[in-house]
């Protein structure tokens, strides 16, 4: 039993260098190191190498340092250029946004320009690099699952730093680059809109990101758990079910009534996966442009539980007392 | 293989065990204060429950002396703010605050040996005075918040010069040149060391912005606040929650932080809380800047200011709730003002007057 238990794998995948199949439609080879490593080949494949990066993925890599150096470089700055403060205070430095009376002005270099600046050729970067996942998913002969997906990732980041901004008016509003800084923005923007947990398309988007995670360990034991039987075979075995697919399916009827097919369990997760990112995008478009306050909202509309208070009736004293 | 299986996960969980129960022990006790599954209750743990009424056990009062017989303002000069005091009231209030506030240097601290004790060569007399008054102040005018327990030198002095927590307005961490200091983003005490603004105190605790950031409407307000409001208020709660070693529910109901009905009243008694402090801090403390020493001011020439630890001191009340004031009843309100002459020329005169106070007749000090 020990082996299935183990997170490294029983089987080394490991075999003479392989440089794949010619790659269609691009003029450039896959390129860099060719090696073979026993301990990647306990969690993966033992072959490490070569890639193909190609012009869309070097302009990706190179917008991308651009970017990395900008936020890098005014961490480094806001320290004075201490670089034991900068190793020190690392997870709480940031490159922030404008303040609110830029809107959506370009501000002072130093107050919050940089900040659209590597927006900018970070948001250029993840492009290239989605355009590159397409090209290649194409060149290869794939299916764009991996594109779209992707996307869906994309669609969250740009409402995020880019769309819901631009919907408020302010670039205040979007999320600063840092460790830190973007947690504390989380719940000051939670405390702003009167709690995201009363917003639907939040819950839907926890709905599928927990639920992506219990669908990635029902999976993967069920398929580890009757690879004995030959699941490790799973796409052969979504048109030509064996045994293997027949004991996994079953078990699952059997404790829950209904079960997914060798085909289906992966349209789950890849569904489960795109939506988390999709609900949560329009989550946060609603939040400040249409609903101010989620918790006021849900109490509109019958979400809000109501319960008893106990102690004291509490009133604002601003209502009560007049502003001192 | 069998057995090795099962010491390997039996290993595994007592190991996480072990690792996961040495986070916080003993296991904390918690009291609940709002409705069953609001999650409004208190977490402490038990042992630093002993050290903190270890660390706030009220000093013994000094025997009450009856308020009868000549009062102070007769019988010693320049005594501005005690002076319907009896002299042995007087008296007493000097010893306390002797006790309370400069144990080691004892009257000296105030007090020019040989000069008189009418001299108001010190500073720390005239400070001395304008704390005073404040104190009388906070208990006469602010019972919303101190009401119940009043506060006295000690609630923040506890036998130091100086409490220790005050502030001064911070001038920010040093960036490099040409860089605008966004005083956030660095890790912030005020702020519990989270990554938010790191001087809460003062936008809020001495000038007057608002503190009210989350929307008031279900839908799109057009005149909200800037997000980044936010996260000025959230620094200023987390030093709220530091400060009186409590969490968020103390005060709030964590599903709507904003929300009035759903609070609990510890929420307006802080209310109240913040408005006292910023009329000690811009009311008594900043109009002492001019004649303090330098040592005593901050980097930006500002006297050192009060905020919720000052008094606090990391405990829910100040002293747990012990009521100092009763001791002390002449601290509970301020002084009927002279009608003839204000404070100012009363000090003139006394000056005036010179060293010519009477050092014996001050009694026992």
């Amino acid at each position: 039993m020990i082996e299935y238990q183990n997170i490294f794998t029983t089987v080394q995948v490991a075999a003479p260098d392989y440089a794949g199949v010619p790659v269609e439609n691009t003029h450039d080879d896959r390129t860099g190191i060719l090696t073979h490593s026993y301990w990647m080949g306990k969690l993966g494949d033992a072959q490490i190498g070569p890639i193909y990066l190609g012009p869309l993925g070097v302009a990706a890599l190179f917008t991308g340092t651009i970017a990395f150096l900008i936020i890098g470089l005014n961490m480094f700055a806001s320290v004075n250029w201490d670089p034991i403060e900068f190793v020190r205070q690392l997870f709480w430095l940031a490159l922030e946004p404008p303040g609110p009376q830029y809107g959506l002005s370009f501000p002072p270099l130093n107050d919050g320009g940089w900040w659209l600046i590597a927006g900018a050729f970070l948001t250029l970067s993840i492009m290239l690099w989605w355009w590159r996942t397409f090209a290649l998913g194409n060149n290869y002969g794939m299916g764009n699952q991996m594109a779209w997906a992707f996307a869906a990732a994309i669609w969250l980041y740009l409402v995020l730093g880019f769309i819901r901004p631009v919907l408020m008016g302010s670039w205040s509003e979007a999320v600063p680059f840092g460790i830190f800084p973007h947690l504390d923005w989380t719940a000051a923007f939670s405390l702003r809109y009167g709690n995201l947990f009363y917003n639907p398309f939040h819950m839907w988007s926890i709905f599928f990101l927990y639920g992506s995670a219990v669908l990635f360990a029902m999976h993967g034991a069920t398929i580890l758990a009757t690879s004995r039987y030959g699941a490790d075979r799973e796409i052969d075995q979504i048109t030509d079910r064996g045994t293997a697919a027949e004991r996994g399916a079953l078990f699952w009827r059997w404790t829950m009534g209904f079960n997914a097919s060798m085909e289906s369990i992966h349209k789950w997760a890849w569904w489960f996966g795109v939506l988390t990112c999709v609900t949560g995008g329009i989550g946060i478009i609603l939040t400040g442009t249409v609903v101010e306050n989620w918790y006021l909202w849900g109490m509109k509309h019958g979400l809000v539980p109501t319960y008893p208070m106990i102690g004291e009736a509490v009133v604002d004293p601003l209502l009560t007392e007049g502003a001192q | 293989m069998k057995t090795l299986t099962t010491k390997l996960f039996a290993t595994v969980g007592l190991g996480t065990a072990l690792l996961l129960g040495g986070c916080e022990m003993p296991p904390p006790e918690s009291t609940q204060w709002g409705y069953r599954g609001t999650g409004m209750e208190g977490l402490y743990n038990p042992d630093r429950l002993d050290e903190l009424a270890a660390d706030n056990v009220m000093p013994e009062a000094i025997p009450a002396v009856p308020a009868v017989g000549p009062k102070a303002k007769d019988i010693y000069q320049n005594v501005q703010v005690l002076g319907d005091l009896s002299v042995g009231e007087f008296t007493r209030l000097m010893a306390a605050i002797t006790q309370w506030v400069s144990p080691e240097e004892g009257c000296n601290y105030c007090h020019v040996a040989g000069e008189g004790f009418a001299a108001d060569t010190l500073y720390t007399k005239k400070v001395a005075r304008v704390m005073i008054q404040m104190t009388q102040n906070a208990n006469e005018n602010w019972s919303q918040h101190v009401g119940g327990a009043g506060v006295t030198c000690y609630t923040c002095h506890r036998g130091n010069n100086v409490p220790e927590y005050v502030w001064n307005i911070n001038p920010g961490h040093k960036v490099a040149g040409g860089m605008k200091n966004q005083m956030q983003n660095v890790s912030s005490v005020a702020a519990g060391l989270a990554s938010l603004p790191v001087d809460p105190f003062t936008p809020y605790l001495l000038d007057d912005r608002n503190g009210r950031h989350a929307g008031t409407t279900a839908l799109r307000d057009e005149g909200g606040v800037s997000l980044k409001e936010s996260e000025w208020g959230y620094s200023l709660m987390m030093h709220f929650s530091s400060a009186l070693g409590v969490n968020c529910t103390y005060c709030h109901n964590s599903r709507a932080f904003f929300s009035w009905e759903e609070s609990s009243p510890q929420r307006v008694r802080a209310w109240h809380g913040i408005r006292m402090v910023r009329e000690m801090n811009n009311e008594y403390v900043d109009p002492t800047t001019d004649w303090l020493p330098p040592h005593r001011l901050g980097k930006l020439g500002d006297a050192q200011k009060v905020n919720c630890e000052t008094c606090h001191q990391g405990a829910y009340k100040p002293l747990l709730g012990a009521n100092m004031i009763k001791d002390y009843p002449n601290l509970a309100k301020l002084a009927q003002p002279e009608p003839e002459a204000p404070a100012d020329e009363a000090e003139e005169m006394s000056e005036a007057a010179g060293g010519m106070a009477d050092m014996t007749t001050g009694g026992d000090q």
